[in-house]
């Protein structure tokens, strides 16, 4: 137990926090101030003007659309990859120990600790040497292999977290094992699942790196924005485009946030 | 009762009955059956992709013709050490310390008072106000940056309201790190790669502070210690590991990231940015190939270093 006497913070570690937080926080912020300027030709600050007709342009432009619903659909399939593969590692890390355990953590975790370069154009350049086109699948390939570790850690903090003796018990009460991840398994890790599935998405919604390397001539949302922060040609558009990216992205966290805050307790541990 | 039982007996026969039985009875089956597919896919698609990009930095590219030439050689790792090619590894190697130091120097009093002193909701707030700028878009966040750091942007609005610009100027006018303004020099491409790692940082020495007991701060106080003391011999020696597991993410990011020096910055290379420029303008694979290994060696010492210092039991 930490002891309460006294622990007021000192002021300058107080100061010290907040501007850290302020730092982190108010550049975002200003993204929502220039979405409504009027200037189109550069970065003023303050704006010399006020206007929402921004949004309405962006609602107008196929090629937005077209890369949102690119996106999405890389997104998805990239996660329902990755939900299938993360369990299933997840479920055998935890249940078992075999040789070579300790590596596949640290093998998961690679495609995000090595730089994303080196995920990228190792990609390309097999894609080059097998003769494989860029495609839909390409980009989808690349995604589900950094977005696995996701999913992965989080079915296994669950896993972790849910006794075995449910499993056995749901087993001596006569169940076999495919009505046991039925009606056991998976209520149990459900919510994990969906918080790392919903990370896994805003992952691959938000990457960029690894996917120029892999999109051909193919533009997805991230693309299109940095097609945008190299060359500005339309400022204000781009604006609103990012506003919509934090919406987006801000969305899913904050669920996958309340989904694997609660449940800190084992279940079935108790008993 | 026995209705319920007798329709589990009558399943006994089915097909997913034995399966299931099947995979009971060999523990081992069920486990390769769990593992194959995503070792499949790591296996293949990754690290046959990374071994295939390996392999051929040995090989090397005919000046005259461009062509590749599949002989093995060490002649492009020896290019590497061309002048042109070590500052390029040098300036990325300063960067990502200079980055790495700074997120301690910003992180640090964040992940202190969240870790000693915000309490319940605070808590959750303080948790959630880290969580959210690591989540939100990379891209954005680069972009929020070249809003702030344009010459019209809001630092000069600042300056001039305040009566600073001399101050801002002064900045600019240091050599080497300044530049003709924020978004063309060196310092703002720091400031950058500091907003966009500093998460990374945050998180694993909170994680190692909330671990320091209690009772250890109380023990050194009743001592005789006096708080800086404390913090110098007590809290800080167990946060190091949390300190460096933080650092293994923000030097690994900022080594191999080269879209944000790219957007903000100058036109001096940095590792990722000549990697890029190599397999594709240039079509150099093989040295591109081998500048690849030098982060990836960097960060196995790196790795291999924290992994002494225990860096992994704090993530």
């Amino acid at each position: 137990m930490r002891s309460e006497r006294g622990s007021r913070p000192p002021r300058a570690l107080t100061i010290a926090a907040v501007a850290g937080l302020l730092f982190l926080h108010v550049p975002l912020l200003l993204i929502f101030v220039y979405a409504f300027t009027t200037e189109e030709k550069s970065y003023q600050f303050p704006p010399p003007g006020f206007t929402t007709k921004w949004f309405a342009v962006v609602w107008e432009r196929q090629d937005i659309w077209d890369a949102i619903w690119l996106s999405v659909k890389v997104a998805s399939v990239a996660t329902l990859i990755a939900l299938v593969l993360g369990t299933c590692a997840a479920a055998a890390v935890s249940r078992a120990r075999f040789f070579g355990r300790d590596y596949i953590s640290l093998l998961f975790i690679l495609p995000i600790a090595l730089p994303g370069i080196i995920t990228g154009i190792s990609l390309r350049s097999a894609f080059n040497i097998v003769g494989l086109d860029f495609s839909f699948w390409t980009i989808v390939l690349g995604h589900a292999t950094f977005c696995i570790v996701v999913v992965y850690n989080n079915a296994l903090a669950r896993f972790r977290r849910t006794s075995g003796s449910l499993i056995e018990a749901s087993m001596d009460l006569g169940a076999d094992g495919f009505q046991t991840f039925r009606y056991v398994v998976l209520p149990n890790i459900a919510s994990a699942l969906l918080a790392g599935g919903m990370l896994a998405f805003a992952l691959s919604f938000d990457e960029v790196i690894v996917t120029t390397f892999t999109a051909g001539q193919q533009s997805t949302l991230p693309i299109w924005m940095l097609t945008e922060l190299i060359r500005p040609r339309q400022r204000p558009v781009t604006n609103v485009v990012a506003i919509f990216i934090v919406a987006v992205t801000f969305i899913p966290i904050l669920v996958a946030y309340y989904l694997t805050r609660e449940g800190e307790h084992t279940a079935g541990a108790g008993k | 009762m026995s209705a319920g039982a007798a329709s589990i007996t009558l399943e006994r026969g089915g097909l997913a009955r034995r399966t299931s039985d099947a995979l009971f009875r060999r523990p081992a089956l069920l486990l390769t059956l769990l593992l194959v597919p995503p070792l499949l896919w790591l296996g293949i698609v990754y690290l046959g992709s990374l071994f295939a990009l390996l392999a051929q930095s040995f090989f090397s590219i005919d000046e005259f013709s461009g062509l590749i030439n599949y002989e093995f050689t060490l002649s492009t790792y020896r290019e590497l050490f061309r002048l042109a090619n070590l500052d390029v590894i040098i300036r990325s190697l300063v960067m990502a310390t200079a980055v790495t130091l700074a997120s301690v120097v910003v992180g640090f009093p964040i992940a202190y008072f969240a870790a000693r002193y915000a309490r319940g909701k605070w808590k959750a707030l303080f948790y959630l106000a880290i969580m959210l700028p690591l989540w939100s878009s990379y891209l954005v966040k680069v972009y929020s940056w070249k809003l702030i750091l344009a010459k019209e942007g809001i630092i000069t609005w600042i300056a001039q309201k305040l009566h600073l610009v001399w101050l801002l100027d002064a900045v600019l006018a240091i050599p080497v790190i300044g530049g003709p303004s924020l978004s063309i020099s060196y310092l703002g491409t720091f400031l950058v790669f500091l907003y966009v790692w500093l998460p990374f940082m945050i998180l694993p020495t909170q994680a190692a502070l909330e671990r320091v007991p209690g009772n250890l701060i109380e023990a050194s106080a009743d001592l005789g210690a006096h708080p800086g003391q404390t913090f110098r011999t007590v809290i800080f020696p167990l946060a190091l590991p949390g300190i460096i597991a933080g650092s293994i993410f923000t030097f690994s990011l900022t080594l191999g990231d080269y879209i944000i020096p790219q957007i903000v910055g100058t036109s001096s290379y940095f590792l990722g940015q000549a990697v890029y420029t190599l397999q594709g303008t240039a079509g150099n694979i093989p040295l591109a190939a081998a500048f690849t290994v030098v982060p990836i060696v960097i960060m196995g010492l790196y790795l291999w270093i924290a992994k002494r210092m225990g860096a992994f039991d704090a993530l």
